[in-house]
């Protein structure tokens, strides 16, 4: 696709960090272009209104030059501020785990109009008081890992493709959905490694994987866990996630680090 | 074929690799020095190797310094009962230049940023809180992180970590602009912000 050397996109600051004197290397998510980076020139200048002053996590739209390797930003405007988020120390955690979550999944020139509207509803929820953000995190997880096509599978064994009872199952990570008792018990030698890693998985984390799998966020919103089954499905969601990327997310260590008063404690004692 | 002395192309190479200085600046200022009288390069040359020989870390702020304590903290003139934590040691000239602050500073080395992979444990974070326990003359905390997500972020982060400490901690006036770094700013919007500061 031959592209104009001045064109117009809008994007969701994912990631910003410094490069040369006073330039901000920034990563977007982009509807048509996916995972895009481009410099801002000045950007660190209080002065500099040109490029504008392109905050994290906010909506913006672009005017692009095309530039040898990144495009450049010849001017920015703010759509959504996210301001009422940005008021809020663990809410601006939450907002770190998605962009980090979107910036590992996402990739580069490539459409996906689905993830760049997630994110930005997302972001939107965050800043609303009345959200959950422990919950809206699982949703989001569960809805990206579809766009990204590593959707788990939920309602089918992932061995022998018969639906999924009412029952205590299993979820295998690599094979990346659940099995059922008798698949696993029987057959625990024979699938290729894939029962291995095996683990139960009580019905009302099933219930609730699949709810927040299937559900959009105005229904899912009002639900709640219990904290039994929410540490269940969000250990679940990180083992996958984790297994993914290859690596652990650096914004889960300071969402624990948030969470846990005992762990802030700790550090003051040290 | 190239003919230019090897020496040459590798002075122009190394200025290209400096922030700001494209391929026609970092040509401009090789063929200054090969013409500028010899003292004046090795002047250079020496000003440079010093940079790296004679730089040290100060072990109470975490500034970048020639001697450990740094001149400021050996200073006797300063007031010892605040701190200004900033991001950077440019940020430390910077507030500086306005002549209006005397008391000390300490120097995070970062913002939080986990995307790019800085948590509170990447920046002198655990350096702060042993100091401020180890010298009950610190009254007050002067939060000067940059006006933007990361920056306020860093600060919410250690108004939760300190304030049950019982230290007033107050935060820049919100004069500066929005999204700028702090050491580009002016000193009369600085010198404003820091005596506007308020109380978080
Ligand atoms: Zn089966
Ligand atoms: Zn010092």
């Amino acid at each position: 696709m031959a592209r104009e050397r001045l064109y117009r996109l809008e994007a969701i600051v994912l990631k910003r960090s410094d490069i040369g004197e006073a330039d901000r290397l920034l990563t977007l998510l982009t509807p048509a272009r996916g995972k895009l980076r481009v410099i801002a020139k000045g950007a660190r200048k209080p002065s500099s209104r040109k490029s504008g002053h392109v905050e994290l996590f906010t909506r913006i739209a672009l005017l692009l030059a095309q530039g040898k390797q990144l495009d450049i930003i010849t001017q920015a405007d703010t759509l959504d501020t996210r301001q009422t988020l940005r008021a809020n120390l663990d809410r601006i955690g939450y907002a770190y785990y998605l962009a980090e979550l979107v910036d590992q999944f996402a990739a580069e020139e490539n459409e996906n109009l689905a993830l760049f509207e997630l994110l930005d509803h997302a972001l939107t929820w965050l800043g609303d008081a009345a959200t959950n953000p422990i919950l809206l995190a699982r949703f989001f997880e569960l809805h990206l890992l579809t766009h990204v096509g590593y959707r788990p599978q939920l309602f089918v064994c992932e061995n022998c493709g018969k639906p999924v009872e009412p029952i205590e199952n299993y979820f295998s990570i690599t094979t990346g959905g659940v099995l059922d008792p008798n698949c696993v018990a029987t057959q625990r030698e024979h699938i290729e490694g894939r029962a291995r890693d095996a683990q139960t998985l009580s019905l009302n984390a099933l219930k609730a994987l699949r709810y927040l799998q299937t559900r959009s966020w105005d229904t899912v919103r009002a639900v709640r866990l219990s904290a039994a089954t929410h540490a269940e499905i969000e250990t679940l969601l990180y083992r996958y996630i984790a297994h993914h990327l290859e690596r652990n997310l650096k914004s889960v260590e300071f969402l624990r680090e948030l969470r846990q008063p005992s762990v802030m404690a700790e550090r003051e004692s040290r | 074929m190239d003919t230019t002395p090897r020496a040459v192309t590798r002075l122009i190479e190394e200025f290209h690799r400096l922030p700001g200085i494209g391929p026609k600046t970092a040509q401009r200022l090789t063929f200054y020095l090969l013409r500028a009288p010899k003292e004046q390069a090795q002047a250079l040359s020496e000003a440079l190797a010093h940079l790296k020989e004679r730089i040290t870390t100060c072990a109470i702020c975490a500034n970048i310094a020639e001697e450990n304590p740094c001149a400021i903290c050996r200073d006797d003139g300063r007031d010892r009962s605040i701190v200004c934590i900033v991001e950077e040691p440019l940020d430390v000239l910077a507030i500086e230049r306005t002549r209006e602050y005397h008391g000390l500073y300490h120097v995070l080395h970062g913002a939080i940023s986990p995307v790019e992979g800085i948590g509170p444990d990447d920046l002198k974070v655990d350096e702060l809180l042993q100091r401020i326990k180890h010298n009950p003359g610190i009254m007050e905390l002067v939060l000067a992180t940059n006006p933007n997500v990361e920056g306020e972020a860093t600060a919410m982060y250690l108004e939760r970590l300190i304030k049950p400490l019982g230290i007033r901690m107050t935060r820049l006036a919100r004069g500066l602009p929005m999204g700028g770094d702090l050491e580009y700013a002016d000193e009369i919007t600085l010198t404003r912000a820091l005596e506007g500061r308020r109380e978080v």
